[in-house]
């Protein structure tokens, strides 16, 4: 039940993309979505699946895993689909009754279809091959400079990797207590609305206490270790740009320009 | 009768990377009434085969009876399976919620729909079995000592008054005392009501004192099942699967290759003691001597 929630996981393996510096897969995520919304004919799409199928390839990653994180935004993209579909006015191809669906309607349906799962494989891709706490300092360094401004990005970041970090922990527990209670005859699955929400109470009490506890356990061990905040700390491993990650840039730009050329100017 | 299990396999994550074999064709017969010790290194797969008992995992592959009864048929009452073999997990502790300890153990009988009155003197009761005080009833279940937490837990399961009581790992982290309490408690409640009672754990010493029969697992497979004493004599595949025969064991064996005659299979302090005395020719002081614990 739990436990079939992919989203955010990582997948253990070698291959290039795995080894690309944080930052590049941040900011080549954050370029492809708008790169995605740059595009607004077919050729830019094909672009951007080819572009995609390649980096899936390369990573190593099953198909499998990609479209297992799409099952979340399965309704999204349902309702996104039938809204298009039926809500665009325009030459009238099917008609029912009051409502129809049109010409623009199909492909307006499609393309925001394949928008949206171009854009949750490319998010993914990045959760995929990137541990949770590379991803945590790229974005510490990528934000660095905002330091500047007073933004309090060591201490953003780290509650972000402690809080990815707690994710599995506490699903773990949340499944070790549910059966825990069902064994004492405990009911989650059926009852109206309110009832079930009365039955989470043995579950959810424990859940916070353990949550509690283990927050407080990890504050402690962070100080028996002297972490002080950001300042002055140093890391083991820095992240310094080699040379696939400047090869890595330099494809993206290229796509990038091709993907403007293709989708903007191409467009007459 | 009682609980059978027939070639039971389960995997974890099936059809992934990640898939873990935690059992692996597992047979195994549980009559009534007897104390058995389920003992194997962490992984082994022991607390993975307690969740079938009660129904919490389905196996991916094989049956399991409950007197007589297909647990996996459409309409058998998972309900009445639950009330019936009590399983209490690692730390239980972390499952208790309630305001005060009292209501926390009535929220097992109360599930099972019973009336106001039954469900106290059931709470009552297995907060007496599992010996808290009445003076506890009343506090917070989070204002007690790790070790009487513990036992409110167990009440906790106790008070819907199953056949079979499962504990998965009762002793884990408790002090010496605390262990021995709860041991020797679990043994008293086995006196008093005779039901099925399975410990899981990893440790021989624990068990060795208490239980009729020992399962070992290793790597999701049943590895041996016997009579204590009997497994106890295989000292050396135990030690290969990361286990070990209790410290006893060893004294004999010990003992033994030095040229006394003594009996190799003595698993307790108690029974070390009458052989050691015995092949020193001084039977009768065994009776005389205090039973203090060694080491």
């Amino acid at each position: 039940m739990l436990r079939d929630i992919t989203l955010g996981q990582y997948y253990q393996t070698d291959s290039v993309i795995h080894r690309l510096d944080p930052r590049v897969k941040l900011v080549a995520t954050l370029a492809y979505i708008i790169s995605l919304f740059v595009a607004g004919n077919v050729p830019g799409y094909i672009l951007a699946g080819l572009f995609l199928a390649w980096v899936i390839h390369m990573s190593k990653v099953p198909f499998r895993f990609m479209v297992k994180g799409m099952k979340a935004i399965v309704f999204l993209l349902c309702l996104t689909v039938v809204f298009n579909l039926f809500l665009t006015p325009g030459t009238p191809v099917v008609s029912i009754w009051k409502i129809s669906i049109t010409e623009e309607g199909i492909a307006i349906a499609v393309m925001m279809a394949v928008r949206l799962c171009f854009l949750i494989i490319g998010a993914s891709i990045m959760t995929l091959t990137t541990t949770p706490n590379n991803l945590t300092d790229g974005l510490e360094k990528l934000l660095n400079p905002l330091k500047k401004v007073r933004v309090p990005v060591h201490e953003v970041s780290m509650m972000m990797s402690i809080a990815l970090r707690f994710i599995p922990i506490l699903m773990e527990e949340t499944d070790k207590i549910m059966k825990a209670q069902i064994a004492r005859g405990a009911d989650f699955e059926s009852g109206n609305l309110i009832q079930r929400a009365k039955n989470m109470v043995p579950l959810l009490v424990p859940l916070f206490i353990a949550a509690f506890r283990r927050a407080n356990d990890l504050a402690m061990a962070m100080e028996a270790r002297c972490y002080r905040g950001g300042d002055g700390r140093t890391k083991m491993k820095p992240l310094i740009y080699k040379k696939r990650d400047r090869i890595a840039y330099l494809v993206l730009i290229v796509y990038m320009i091709l993907m403007i050329v293709v989708g903007r100017i191409l467009m007459v | 009768m009682a609980i059978k299990l027939e070639h039971i396999s389960y995997v974890y994550e099936a059809d992934t990377e990640l898939s873990v074999k935690a059992l692996d064709d597992v047979s195994l017969e549980i009559p009534d009434g007897q104390f058995i010790g389920l003992i194997g290194h962490t992984g082994s797969g022991k607390s993975t085969l307690v969740q079938h008992l009660n129904g919490l995992l389905k196996a991916t592959d094989g049956k399991l009876y409950y007197n007589g009864e297909n647990i996996y048929d459409k309409d058998f009452d998972m309900k009445k399976l639950r009330s019936q073999v009590g399983l209490v997990f690692q730390y239980p502790e972390h499952q208790l919620f309630e305001i005060d300890v009292f209501s926390d153990v009535c929220f097992g009988p109360k599930n099972l729909g019973l009336p106001k009155e039954e469900v106290e003197a059931r709470a009552k009761k297995a907060l007496r079995q599992a010996g808290i005080e009445e003076k506890y009833e009343k506090q917070s279940p989070f204002e007690l000592s790790g070790g009487q937490k513990r036992r409110v837990a167990i009440a906790g399961v106790l008070a819907m008054q199953p056949k079979v009581l499962i504990l998965d790992e009762p002793t884990a982290g408790l002090d010496p005392k605390g262990r021995d309490e709860i041991l020797g408690q679990i043994s008293q409640l086995r006196k008093e009501t005779g039901m099925t009672i399975i410990l899981v754990s990893h440790s021989m010493e624990d068990v060795a004192e208490y239980v009729d029969r020992i399962i070992v697992m290793n790597k999701g497979k049943v590895k041996f099942d016997d009579v204590p004493k009997k497994v106890f004599s295989h000292v050396n595949e135990l030690e290969e699967i990361g286990l070990a025969a209790p410290q006893m064991t060893y004294l004999m064996h010990y003992l033994k290759k030095e040229g006394f005659d003594v009996d190799e299979e003595a698993g307790t302090v108690e029974e070390a003691k009458v052989s050691i005395l015995k092949a020193l020719g001084k039977d009768r002081e065994a009776q005389k001597g205090q039973g203090g614990r060694a080491c």
